[in-house]
């Protein structure tokens, strides 16, 4: 399985990065909506892409937007990660098109509960 | 019995070195509730007893084990997720056919914690039943009070709130409080909460539909399992159904139970229908 991170912080899409590798994933990384969407354009297309809601240039909500409008990238599964909690922001995020959302800081297991809620944990890992 | 202030301070100060993790003044319900298992494996008679043998005789095999209990395994929303899928498509509707006179169901969490279960089931239940004009009643039971407050209180932080809750149903039935999360009303009256130790009488509780006995047989002894499980049997109306946790089973315990396979879940019946 395939997952694009999308964050303008290196340090987090590491973090996030790391842990789907961990449980199996090959990993493809963006800094913003505008760059993700260029990998989108490029490559075959990712199982998942998880997305920070502020970034410079493109945001997360204009990219999954942009994704919801495409039909040939309905297959992607779409997770807001971010420090965004308030309820209208999770309900806005729900109604673009995100399929989950995960607030950070984040424990790894709740990422894997969230992946095992998409039915996108890989065989033979936990949740 | 709670936890007292030196058993708590030497937990916290153990979990610190170990795992960087700090346990804040306010925490006691949560050390308490991860420690019960391991108190009750270790034959102690409460937490702080058991905390407080550790302490004077320094074990590092149980040390590992407390700072394990409290560094992982937080309890879940629809802990596992397979069961209360069993639940909603199989059992649920199961219940509608046989309960259709009464229009009634009444659920027993018998290791509530913090009030996750309860409240998942009481989610559960919104679209299939309640829209539907039935009522249900939810006991979540917990030997711990200091649990059962925060149970009752149904207000939730963050990390928790992160923890097996799909988004949809978040932003459905929680309202956010400052940084924390409140179960809506509608949800919170379906559950009620109550103290119980399951090797009491469970003859105030009533008599259930569903019982959720998830993850708790496992810490008691096999004659105290037989016990546990012969009694629920007494409290559940014919044709109830019975959730264990993924580890535990009645075989070799109670064989006075059929298991049926929903998907790769287990659910217990007791034989013959059961007695009322």
């Amino acid at each position: 399985m395939r997952a694009l991170v999308v964050d303008d912080s290196r340090a987090m899409r590491k973090i996030i990065a790391g842990a789907l590798r961990k449980l199996g994933y090959e990993t493809v990384e963006a800094a913003d909506g505008a760059e993700a969407l260029k990998v989108l354009e490029s490559g075959p297309l990712p199982d998942l892409a998880t997305v920070d809601w502020n970034m410079p240039v493109m945001d997360g909500l204009t990219f999954v937007t942009q994704v919801r409008a495409n039909r040939d990238y309905r297959a992607l599964t779409l997770m807001m990660v971010t420090t965004e909690a308030e309820h209208g922001q999770i309900v806005r995020a729900l109604a673009a098109g995100a399929h989950e959302y995960l607030i950070k800081p984040f424990t790894v297991e709740s990422l894997e509960e969230k992946l095992s809620l998409l039915g996108l944990l890989p065989e033979g890992a936990q949740a | 019995m709670a936890l007292t202030t030196t058993a708590f301070d030497w937990v916290c100060t153990l979990v610190r070195k170990e795992s960087a993790i700090v346990l804040e003044a306010g925490k006691e319900y949560l050390v308490e509730s991860r420690l019960v298992p391991l108190a009750r494996a270790a034959g102690a008679s409460d937490v702080s007893a058991y905390v407080d043998g550790i302490r004077l005789r320094p074990d590092r095999r149980a040390q590992t084990a407390i700072v394990e209990a409290l560094t992982t395994n937080e309890t879940s929303w629809f802990r596992d997720g397979a069961p209360f899928t069993a639940f909603s498509t199989s059992v649920i509707p199961a219940l509608k056919q046989a309960r259709a006179t009464t229009r009634s169901l009444r659920i027993w969490s018998a290791a509530s914690s913090t009030g996750q279960e309860p409240y998942s089931l009481a989610i559960s239940l919104q679209d299939s039943l309640i829209a539907e004009g039935w009522r249900a009643e939810i006991i979540g039971t917990d030997l711990s009070n200091e649990v059962l407050e925060k149970a009752k209180a149904g207000r939730y932080s963050q990390l928790e709130m992160n923890r097996g809750l799909p988004a949809p149903l978040l932003v459905r039935h929680f309202t956010r409080v400052g940084t924390q999360w409140q179960v809506n009303d509608d949800i919170k009256k379906m559950v009620r909460f109550q103290q119980l130790n399951l090797t009491n009488s469970y003859a105030a509780l009533g008599q259930f539909d569903v019982v959720f006995l998830r993850n708790v047989l496992i810490y008691f002894d096999l004659e105290t399992k037989r016990d546990i499980l012969s009694r629920v049997r007494k409290v559940l109306k014919p044709g109830g159904y019975m959730f264990l946790g993924g580890a535990e089973t009645t075989l070799g315990v109670d064989e006075n139970w059929d298991r049926e396979l929903i998907g790769r879940v287990s659910v217990h019946r007791p034989k013959n229908g059961g007695q009322a």
